[in-house]
């Protein structure tokens, strides 16, 4: 069991511990800071924290001591938009901005490199742990980012990175609104993969068009990395082919809604959601919050409520709030409301670690050493 | 030389005391700030070079005409404020 968990809120980044046989908070940072994201780095063993400063803009900060000090390092940043360029969200026919406007996701492959996804779409890596940061433009220049838009936020953004266990050079993003992305040549070149996903928030004519779909989490299976699992805007969906083509899941109870998923990391059968009613509403059916788990590809879901509220409980959980650590038995969501749960029996049964934290964006296992 | 203030709520995050720097236009004199402290080029500028959205730069008191370009002229005696707009952040 990875015994230490990193949860990033609209108020500071807290550090939770296993310790004495009872969850608790060990360590606070950035306490009244937005932080919008956070990433153990496997690999070079740094602790990142994303901030987004109201005034000041999006800040990437890196500890060497789990934590305990901080320093600022770069932020990946947009380069000069050209004179005479038109580039109008196509929804609102507003400019999108060249310019960052939020660390969305943070993955490090195993060969170190950092990869950012960002608001307004733009993706970047660093190979020098956030020192110094190159901007994707082939992403970027596609023709299709045209036609991405942003699906609760004002601009798109790239929400998911999968670095495939594989080979660090394929990766694989999910964007909203913008489908899924792959390169199998560290970001030289990308295709568009999501064929099979729909997007009911569109007529049927273009309902279908891989580029329009909100992915609102993508995961892949470390063990079996042709498998990924997406929670999207409408629906659960799964991919055994490497993102190649996707399947919808029905009859998914008490809802196929939802923003996180997570996928057990030896078998590509298990992930968890935690769904919400559709879509103008987003809180948990009847008020009750639950974890639903399917452990045999999406032919069936169990609905895990033991530990959790079943009564007025109104906590949505956001597409970067639930984690499954190395083993695939301990899990961790926080919610908009400020509560945190962990299972350490693969989602059976939740103990509350607090529910007075600020509204949790994101939810990190601290890998083992 | 100008003289530049920063609003007290960015020494939380950066350490920016006043500074008398040269030049000759609010472009100028915020470069000449980036030189002594690199980090403090995206607390106040975007990445396009212009005045972050929520922030406000004054020179005298007057809130400046060119918060894209920067090119509003600063005197040798002028002093350069640097603050937070309060339309919203």
């Amino acid at each position: 069991m990875s015994g230490i968990v990193s949860v990033a809120t609209r108020k500071g980044l807290f550090t939770v511990q296993w310790a004495r046989s009872e969850w608790s908070i060990t360590r606070t940072a950035f306490l009244g800071d937005n932080v919008s994201m956070v990433l153990p780095g496997a690999h070079d063993g740094f602790l990142y924290a994303a901030l987004e400063h109201g005034h000041f803009g999006a800040k990437l900060h890196r500890s060497r001591d789990s934590g305990a000090t901080w320093e600022e390092c770069e932020v990946p940043t947009y380069p000069p938009k050209p004179e005479g360029i038109e580039d109008l969200d196509p929804m609102r026919k507003t400019p999108i901005p060249w310019s960052l406007q939020r660390i969305w996701s943070l993955e490090q492959s195993d060969a170190g490199v950092l990869w950012c996804g960002t608001i307004p779409g733009g993706l970047f890596y660093s190979k020098d742990s956030g020192a110094s940061w190159t901007f994707v433009e082939s992403l970027w220049n596609r023709d299709e980012r045209k036609q991405w838009f942003g699906g609760g936020a004002d601009y798109p953004g790239i929400h998911s990175v999968c670095v495939d266990p594989r080979d660090a050079q394929w990766v694989t993003i999910g964007i909203s609104c913008g489908g899924v992305w792959r390169t199998t040549d560290g970001g030289e070149s990308w295709e568009l993969g999501g064929q099979g996903m729909q997007a009911p928030y569109t007529p049927p004519e273009v309902a279908g068009d891989p580029n329009i779909q909100d992915t609102h989490r993508i995961v892949q299976c470390t063990a079996e990395p042709d498998v990924f699992w997406c929670q999207h805007h409408g629906g659960i969906y799964l991919s055994t082919d490497n993102c190649h083509s996707w399947r919808a899941l029905s009859g998914v109870s008490p809802s196929a809604f939802g923003f996180a998923v997570a996928v057990h990391p030896a078998n590509a059968d298990t992930a968890w959601f935690v769904p919400a009613i559709k879509d103008e509403q987003r809180f948990p059916v009847d008020g009750k919050v639950v974890v639903t788990r399917t452990r045999d590809g999406g032919k069936s879901f169990d609905v895990l409520r033991q530990g959790l509220p079943q009564e007025h409980a109104y906590d949505l959980v956001y597409r970067h709030a639930l984690d499954v650590d190395g083993t695939g038995d301990c899990l961790a969501f926080g919610s908009t409301s400020g509560s945190l749960w962990v299972s350490e029996d693969s989602g059976d049964h939740w103990t509350n670690v607090s529910t007075h934290l600020p509204p949790i964006h994101c939810v990190r296992f601290v890998p083992e050493p | 030389m100008a003289k530049v203030t920063f609003t007290a709520n960015i020494q939380r995050h950066i350490p920016c005391p006043p500074m008398e720097v040269p030049g000759q236009t609010v472009r100028e004199i915020l470069e000449r700030v980036f030189v002594r402290q690199p980090l403090m080029r995206s607390y106040i500028l975007d990445d396009q070079g212009g005045v972050r959205k929520h922030m406000v730069v004054f020179v005298d008191g007057a809130q400046i005409s060119d918060p894209r370009g920067l090119s509003d002229r600063v005197s040798a005696s002028a002093t350069v404020y640097v603050m937070q707009a309060l339309s919203g952040g």
